[in-house]
């Protein structure tokens, strides 16, 4: 039988707010000193009493615009209730039936095809603290505790690992774009449940059972833990085995999933309105003016590049994956545009873009890698950058002598054209003194110039190389070859 | 037995300094508490600082109204560096590393901290015998409860070991004990007064007050504690008046309301009488006297049997003597390391309600008992929303009894359950109320005492201003609150 996932995420993003999402400690997660960012709040001393950051609510609203949700008029907190060592106050501040975002909807592509996933709610809520185990004895550090979340639940409308780790993705860039969180999956800024089950293809119900796997860390490891469980749930549906429902934990190093626990074990949260806290009241107009605040969204982004600049699909997605990338391209190219208005030259954007696309992405990124840091961190201006391509586009240097050039400019911040001359990279295409060298390289090698006359294509290649050994590479090697062409016709 | 105000004026004209005052009270207390059992823990040196400190600005001019005045706290406010237990075991030696707002405006306003006073454990009681440390005696007779769970603090000040004390009420804790102690009590208005570092009761009710000699002394206490915080999101923003500078107003024309509901049968036969003979006082000052009904403050201790235990069972959670606190040395596995401290720290009424809230909240009851309990609550304050566009104050006893007994309070459930109706509503409507003290009688059984009786005086919600006024207004005409108990 042919079985169909359905697929929905529950993703927790942890916003980069300066203080904890109800006290004033700072919000720090680089913090390596246990306890050290707590307070009376966050460590649940009698008495204390939590506050709203108002930052939060904001980010938690921008994000729910991003998102396509709705944003309701009220929106109140409520207490989950539970006892963990991790968890100070015995019950975490979320919100129950009146989230702070409500429906929305993102479209995933996946394979050229575009598909609406539906978002069923984003609500805010409070982090844990850690718990460190050394020996038999545990230590609870409650830097973390308290620290704003926002989670985002979707529907079960994902029908590939593929578009849910692509959604995950999307929503990673969407949070960065708007500045309110790292969302580095490794370090745990963004955090990922899946709840997964399989139906006979063709069917629309939802199936009877709902297998929820934790502790996907990464975006390989949610596509690698929901391709494991699809296998996994219909060899049991093959083999006659009823599926009930239950939580797994990913193990990544075994790449298994292992049952943590069954719903009879389930919790109940016992979730009452937090009376510490007041209903929150939105008014339109200021929603309205916190939706005047999103800048360009990574799809309006990608959509841009692809129609303005004639980027290729995939391109457009690897510089939009990176919002300082993409940010650093765009500065490049309009650097570009710039000049060719400038020197009324006859500029080809598709062209020049899709070159400027070619050097940030391959040379320079993987020199930004090697040290770590941000294009707007690097020696290299998008200036330089811009200039280094004109001259390669007007000839000026060849292909190898600019990825050279680059290095220098990366290590030095010069700028390519003092870069080129220092270096003795400049390209020569003064077609006089190529002249001389083709007449000479013909002279000495009157053997290949034959063989060449006699049919053997090949020689030509000899000879420009011989050229471009005589110039000691500075040669233009495409004046050399079309001046060594017309000579030998 | 000095008041505040009277306090006040012998400090600024230099008659005695807050040093000399303090010691005074601080003798008071050691050579009364034995009996009374009033305060938990006694805070002589800090006192003694704080009352030289005082000294100071009164020298050089800068005091505020309660500069270099002693009082005393409810062992629930927490006070940076000093031991705040709730009155519980599983708090015994937990030092708070803050002060609750309250008791920092009073530390800014000069005053001087002695004490900290007994209470029902995590004021889970109207009788303060359910305290780890031991009952709290009646000063008016020492067999008897002070009520509570504000208790010691009512007993203090009615013994006068202190002229003012800080008190909570989360459905009657301030005017209850007031009155069973012939003191004067306010309840504010809920979100007139920070509840930021006050051990939590039930959240969405708990209110934090003070006891005093007179209306006047209210005033002058809740001036320096009222007021928006910041830290707590629930505080309100309305401002703060100078109610103790606005206390003389005309009863005339004034529209006076006595609800029936709060004259049932189970109200002692004195206590009836001399509420009828206050209501009676006010009359002659010219106010409209109107009976009224309040049909919805019946269901008021249903509503209160069911929101307060579970804010309580969830509140609570935090004592789980991972960073603070009783912890066991029973414990295997983190389960009994929860379950045996747990159960050794709490008492048995903080465990019933833990309890009973947990089951109000559980999965499948919610909405049958905690949902449906709010809904029938926001009716009781609709109730009463509409009847304060009919009246301007309502008048009413604030206990059906005279102080009970000790040890008799469990006995009795009915005197409870009445005592509920009379004091429930107005918490569970966050109004604002004082008690104020209104004649001597007995009780129902005969005994040969001569015990305080107490009339509440209700007002709408951030109603203080005329709450005072109407308190002050009787005060003027009666003697009752000069009343003091024998042997202190």
């Amino acid at each position: 039988m042919n079985y169909e996932p359905v697929i929905g995420l529950e993703i927790h993003v942890q916003l980069k707010t300066r203080s904890k999402m109800f006290c004033a400690s700072p919000n720090n997660p680089d913090e390596t000193e246990p306890n050290r960012n707590i307070c009376e709040v966050c460590t649940a001393q009698p008495g204390s009493m939590p506050v709203i950051n108002k930052e939060a609510v904001h980010m938690a609203i921008l994000v729910g615009l991003a998102l396509g949700c709705e944003i309701p008029e009220y929106s109140k907190f409520d207490r989950k209730n539970y006892f963990y060592p991790d968890l100070p106050k015995g019950y975490q501040i979320s919100q129950f039936d009146q989230p702070i975002c409500g429906a929305g909807i993102q479209v995933v592509e996946y394979e050229g095809k575009k598909r609406p996933i539906r978002i069923t709610r984003a609500h805010l809520e409070e982090d844990a603290g850690k718990l460190i185990h050394e020996g038999s004895t545990t230590l609870v550090d409650l830097n973390r505790a308290g620290v704003p979340l926002l989670e985002t639940v979707t529907e079960p409308d994902f029908r590939t690992p593929a578009e849910a780790k692509i959604f995950l993705q999307n929503l990673r860039n969407i949070v960065r774009y708007l500045g309110v969180s790292d969302a580095d999956m490794e370090k745990g800024h963004m955090r990922c449940d899946a709840n997964i089950s399989l139906r006979p293809a063709g069917s629309q119900d939802l199936p009877p059972y709902k297998i929820e796997v934790k502790n996907l860390n990464s975006f390989k490891s949610v596509e690698a833990a929901l391709n494991y469980e699809i296998k996994r749930q219909s060899e049991m549906q093959e083999s006659g085995e009823k599926l009930t429902s239950q939580t797994r934990g990913w193990d990544d190093s075994k790449g298994i999933t292992v049952e943590q626990r069954t719903k009879e074990q389930a919790h109940d949260y016992r979730y009452f309105p937090e009376p510490d806290l007041p209903i929150m009241h939105f008014i339109r107009g200021d929603v309205e003016k916190i939706r005047a605040e999103l800048p360009e969204l990574p799809a309006q982004k990608e959509e841009r590049f692809i129609s303005e600049f004639s980027l290729q699909d995939r391109d457009a997605g690897v510089l939009v994956n990176d919002k300082n990338l993409a940010a650093y391209f765009e500065e490049v190219v309009s650097e570009l545009e710039e000049w060719f208005k400038e020197e009324r030259l006859e500029a080809d954007i598709a062209k020049l873009a899709k070159m400027a696309y070619n050097w940030i992405s391959g040379d320079l990124q993987a020199l930004l890698k090697i040290e770590g840091i941000d294009p707007q961190n690097s020696r290299i201006t998008a200036e330089n950058l811009a200039e280094l391509i004109k001259m390669i586009h007007q000839g000026q240097v060849s292909t190898t002598a600019a990825k050279r050039i680059l290095e220098v400019m990366f290590e030095t911040g010069g700028d390519p054209s003092h870069v080129a001359a220092d270096e003795g990279l400049s390209q020569v295409s003064d077609e006089v003194a190529i002249t001389a060298v083709v007449d000479k390289v013909i002279a000495k090698n009157a053997n290949v110039v034959a063989d060449y006359k006699g049919g053997k294509k090949q020689a030509l290649g000899f000879l420009v190389g011989k050229i471009m050994a005589e110039m000691k590479g500075k040669a233009n090697p495409q004046v050399a070859s079309r001046l060594l062409e017309e000579k030998l016709h | 037995m000095a008041t505040i105000k009277e306090l006040r004026q012998g400090l600024d004209s230099k008659r005695f300094s807050s040093a000399e005052l303090t010691k005074y009270y601080l003798d008071r207390i050691k050579k009364f508490n034995k009996d009374l059992n009033a305060f938990i823990t006694l805070t002589e040196d800090l006192a003694l600082e704080q009352a030289r400190a005082a000294d100071k600005r009164i020298a050089a001019g800068s005091q505020e109204m309660l500069t270099g005045i002693p009082y005393a706290a409810k062992d629930l406010f927490c006070t940076r560096g000093v031991r705040t237990t709730a009155a519980s075991k599983i708090l015994e030696n937990f030092v708070p590393p803050y002060d609750s707002t309250v008791v920092a405006r009073l530390r800014a306003a000069g005053a001087v901290l002695v004490g900290k006073t007994n209470l029902d454990q995590f004021a889970h009681g109207s009788s303060t015998e359910t305290s780890y440390y031991g009952p709290v005696h009646n000063p008016w007779d020492l067999e008897r409860n002070p009520g509570g769970s504000s208790g010691g603090s009512a007993a203090a000040v009615s013994a006068g070991l202190v002229p003012f004390a800080l008190a909570t009420e989360t459905g009657g804790s301030i005017r209850q004990p007031a009155s069973l102690c012939g003191i004067s009590g306010w309840k504010p208005t809920y979100g007139r007064v920070s509840r930021y570092g006050v051990i939590a009761m039930s959240s969405s009710m708990d209110t934090m007050g003070t006891v005093a000699r007179s209306a006047e002394d209210l005033a002058i206490t809740a001036e320096a504690i009222s007021g928006f915080d910041p830290k707590d999101g629930t505080s309100g923003k309305l401002p703060v008046k100078a109610w103790s500078k606005n206390l003389t107003r005309s009863m005339k024309g004034l529209r006076i309301g006595v609800p029936q509901e709060y004259f049932v049968p189970g109200i002692e036969k004195d206590v009836k009488e001399k509420v009828s003979m206050a209501i009676e006082e006010i009359r002659k000052l010219g106010p409209k006297i109107i009976e009224v009904s309040l049909p919805m403050t019946s269901y008021g201790s249903m509503v209160y049997a069911i929101v307060t235990p579970s804010e309580i069972s969830s509140n609570l959670s935090r004592y789980d003597s991972i960073r603070f606190g009783h912890t066991t040395d029973k414990a295997n596995d983190l389960y009994e390391l929860y379950a045996k401290s747990r159960a050794e720290g709490f008492g048995d009424e903080a465990k019933r309600r833990i309890m009973t809230g947990a089951y109000a909240l559980s999965a499948g009851y919610r909405d049958a008992y905690y949902t449906k309990a709010q809904k029938v609550r926001r009716l009781l304050v609709n109730e009463f929303h509409e009847m304060f566009k009919k009246v301007d104050i309502l008048l009413c006893p604030s206990t059906p009894n005279v102080a009970l007994k000790i040890g008799k309070a469990a006995d009795d459930p009915l005197f409870g359950y009445i005592a509920d109706q009379l004091n429930i509503p107005a918490s569970l409507a966050g109004l604002a109320a004082m008690g104020v003290p209104c004649g001597l009688g007995k009780p129902d059984d005969g005994a040969a005492v001569s015990l305080p009786i107490g009339m509440q005086i209700l007002g709408p919600q951030w109603g203080e201003e005329l709450v005072f006024q109407v308190g002050y207004a009787y005060q003027q005409i009666t003697d009752w609150h000069k009343q003091k108990p024998v042997g202190f």
